[in-house]
């Protein structure tokens, strides 16, 4: 397979890490090569965060190229709006369209667009929006965001569901499983009637 | 078995494979997950893994245990070779017993540093082998190589990786942990005892010990050529070597993982065997210089890459190809969104009031050093760990010189206050500086992600320890004035600050509110009353992001999202009408 390229955006603490951690692990699992890519530090307190996952028969750059991007999985819409350029031409972007928002606005120095979801919907073809967080809410908790998107990204990655299970299963505690789970079937269903 | 690791992970494992027992660090992005998962998930294998209080003291343990007869190494990001380059550079004269390893990350683009510095320097500077590898695998077994290779020379290693390299994920296949017979102590004068008559003796060994490595390097297979077309011939390292076979797959490449020294013949045969010769390395041209310098002509390299920020594969390609690739650019004048202080945290409280009085100061690294951009705009200087504590003593000093009365503020965390904040403090004490030192004690490293420390009372396993009481030992070190502060009462901290102004000599406020993030401190959030709200925006001034400011045609007010409050009630000390309510005290 050609190598399959992934850009996931958030804000620091939202948990992006981990559902790019999952999708490698299951590349992984299903004899895929895969590299991921991942910034620690001082990003983490509140900024914006990115993560590249790569996987395909062989893989050299661990970054996913600008342009290059077949899915942009975006965990708040600024930052969805901020990677949108490493989408190719006819790549998707899901996101979650509960908004966070920046130091800059929060003291007064700009301001959040009030229109972000059509600049969104203006530089992508594919858009596929969902309130993500209502969801992780609704599942339990509200940092179960990153499984609800992990399951919603499903019907965008040549992933098999099961074994993304597994490995999520493998990677979070058994305190917080059953909340995991059930965000992660939230966003799987989420798209279902989507061909 | 096969599994994903992050370069850091990698080495944790490489290191408990190739028969490692010692590892003493100090925190560092882009290089703390070593340490951290040694201590995770190969504490009970045998590995002792520590937090040292600051890298010199972490590299002179892994020297100790070399001596001791083990397998040894030292982690820090690149900033940490500087306060190590003192053991450094003579333990590069004694050697070793057991393999030794310096393990050092450097980070290309600055992703959480304050410089950029290109640590092979260190190595060609000591005279000692430098490894890179390129991916998890390779990071994973360079260490076995480099304990090899420091065992088999006498000499420490250097392996370095660059932020893509520690951070990246790739697929790694595991092996058994290698059992390696411990050496036993070796009592040796003349090998490890550095006077002037041993040392102008080991000097003579370090150079002849560098014509054996390079010797070493023309055939190890840490350099592969790999054979491929004519026209394009490429020499690399590390994270570049990817960008470079993705963007130039027929390309001729000659991958150098040991880049010192270099294998110089093999890279004039290599030269001579291509058209066009390319180096690419991030960072400073230290393979190309060397090239040049043994006269082999380079068509490209730093004459046109960069010498700042970290590469792409894009990069990559448009430089070597001449080309422009066709891309996207991002979107202009987007909201920006910088890293900030979480809500909740002690540091805000501090920088709310030091906003108010704007005394110079004088700053730390650490998470408070975000008190730097606005809304508080707060802090002056920040060079490296510790100097705030010393730099406000000198400017204190110059200050009297010239006769101006501006009593300077220091503020550092408790973490760079063992660091290296200690002795600056013991300076400014005997010589009867006149300061304002703020210890902002949140019991734990919190900007690299919440490591133990002497003072935390836990070792790097989650062990019981002792704890460093920072009070009494302020109080020791003969500080009059040590003073406790709640950071969480803005009323109170203001006061404290205007009395201590008034006073001389040093004084040393200490807050002892726990980091809100790595303790999950959190209390009931808060929310405003829309009518008693004046739209007055002062509770902006505490730069939290679970504060927004409405502004629609009937009503201007501030919101708050209880998602993101953690209640800590300073926006709500700000609001002169009462309209922020709630709070648990
Ligand atoms: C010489 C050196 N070593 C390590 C680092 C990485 N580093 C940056 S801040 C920091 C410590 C922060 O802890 P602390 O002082 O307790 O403050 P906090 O972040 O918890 O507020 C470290 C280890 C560095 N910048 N320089």
């Amino acid at each position: 397979m050609r190598v399959f390229n992934v850009v996931i955006a958030g804000v620091g603490g939202q948990g992006v890490l981990l559902t790019s951690k999952i999708i490698s692990e299951t590349a992984l699992l299903q004899g895929f090569d895969a590299k991921q890519s991942e910034v620690h530090g001082m990003a983490q307190r509140g900024g914006s965060v990115i993560s590249h996952v790569r996987f395909g028969e062989k893989v050299y750059s661990p970054i996913v190229s600008e342009g290059e991007g077949d899915l942009l999985i975006g965990f708040e819409p600024l930052e969805t709006a901020r990677y949108i350029h490493f989408l190719k031409k006819d790549g998707i972007v899901l996101y979650n369209t509960y908004r966070v928002s920046s130091i800059t606005v929060s003291i007064g120095a700009e301001k959040y667009p009030d229109d972000i979801d059509e600049i969104i919907r203006k530089n992508a073809k594919n858009v596929f929006a969902l309130d993500g967080t209502k969801l992780a809410v609704e599942a339990g908790d509200k940092r179960a965001l990153n499984v609800v998107l992990l399951g919603a990204s499903l019907k965008f990655l040549p992933l098999d569901k099961n074994i993304v299970l597994k490995a999520l299963e493998n990677s979070i505690s058994k305190k917080v499983l059953a909340i995991n789970k059930k965000a992660f079937e939230l966003g799987l269903e989420f798209f279902n009637d989507i061909k | 078995m096969k599994v994903i690791l992050s370069g850091n992970e990698a080495i944790a494992r490489g290191f408990y494979e190739g028969g490692g027992k010692v590892v003493s660090s100090y925190p560092g992005t882009p290089s703390t997950e070593v340490t951290e998962t040694l201590a995770e998930s190969y504490k009970d294998k045998g590995i002792h893994v520590e937090w040292a209080a600051n890298e010199k003291v972490a590299f002179e343990v892994a020297i100790g245990a070399s001596l001791s007869g083990v397998r040894s190494m030292a982690c820090m990001k690149h900033v940490g070779v500087n306060v190590a380059a003192d053991p450094l550079m003579t333990v590069a004269y004694t050697g070793v017993n057991g393999g030794l390893i310096l393990m050092v990350a450097d980070d290309p683009g600055m992703f959480s540093s304050q410089n950029e510095q290109d640590s092979r320097h260190y190595a060609r500077f000591a005279k000692i082998p430098c490894l890179e590898p390129s991916d998890a695998q390779e990071a994973k077994d360079f260490v076995k190589k480099s304990f090899e290779i420091s065992e088999m020379f006498d000499t420490p290693v250097i392996l370095r990786t660059t932020t893509r390299i520690s951070h990246c994920k790739s697929v790694v296949e595991l092996k058994d942990g290698e059992i390696i017979e411990g050496r036993g102590l070796q009592r040796d004068f003349q090998k490890y005892v550095m006077l002037p008559v041993n040392a102008q003796k080991r000097h003579v060994f370090v150079e002849e010990r560098l014509k054996k490595l390079k010797e070493f390097a023309e055939t190890t297979e840490l350099n592969i050529w790999e054979r491929g077309s004519s026209a394009l011939g490429i020499i690399t390292n590390g994270i570049s070597y990817q960008y470079a076979k993705e963007a130039f797959p027929e390309a001729s490449f000659l991958k150098l993982g040991m880049t010192w020294p270099l294998p110089e013949n093999k890279i004039k045969e290599f030269a001579r065997s291509v058209e066009k010769l390319v180096v690419i390395e991030e960072l400073d041209p230290i393979i190309e210089d060397t090239i040049k310098a043994i006269g082999v002509e380079v068509h490209i390299g730093k004459n046109r890459f960069p010498l700042c920020g970290e590469y792409s594969k894009t990069l990559v390609y448009e430089i070597v190809s001449g080309e422009k690739v066709e891309k996207k650019e991002p979107l202009t004048n987007l909201t920006k969104r910088p890293p900030t202080f979480c809500p909740g945290c002690s540091h805000r409280g501090l920088f709310t009031v030091l906003s108010k009085l704007k005394p110079f100061v004088s700053g730390d690294i650490g998470c408070y050093t975000l008190g730097a951009l606005p809304p508080f705009t707060s802090m002056h200087s920040c060079i490296c760990m510790g100097a705030s504590v010393s730099g406000a003593h000198g400017i204190a000093m110059g200050l009297k010189t010239q006769g101006i009365k501006d009593k300077p503020v220091a503020i550092i965390g408790d973490s760079t206050f063992i660091h290296s904040g200690i002795t600056g403090l013991i300076n400014m004490v005997y010589n009867q500086g006149d300061a304002i030192v703020v210890i902002m004690n949140n019991d734990t490293t919190g900007m690299t992600g919440g490591q133990e420390h002497p003072g935390t009372g836990r070792k790097a396993t989650g062990e019981e320890t002792v704890k460093l009481n920072i009070e009494k030992l302020c109080q020791l070190i003969g500080a009059k004035r040590v003073i406790e502060i709640d950071t969480y009462n803005l009323k109170e901290l203001e006061q404290i600050f205007k009395e201590e102004m008034e006073k001389e000599g040093p004084s040393v406020l200490i807050s002892n509110d726990p980091c809100v993030l790595r303790y999950r401190v959190s209390k009931k959030p808060l929310s405003v009353n829309k009518e008693k709200c004046t739209a007055c925006k002062m509770c902006l001034k505490v730069g939290c992001i679970a504060l927004t400011f409405i502004e629609k045609a009937e009503a201007k007010y501030t919101e708050i999202d209880p998602l993101l409050c953690n209640g800590c009630t300073v926006c709500q000390q700000m609001c002169k009408f009462d309209a922020i309510e709630g709070g648990e005290k």
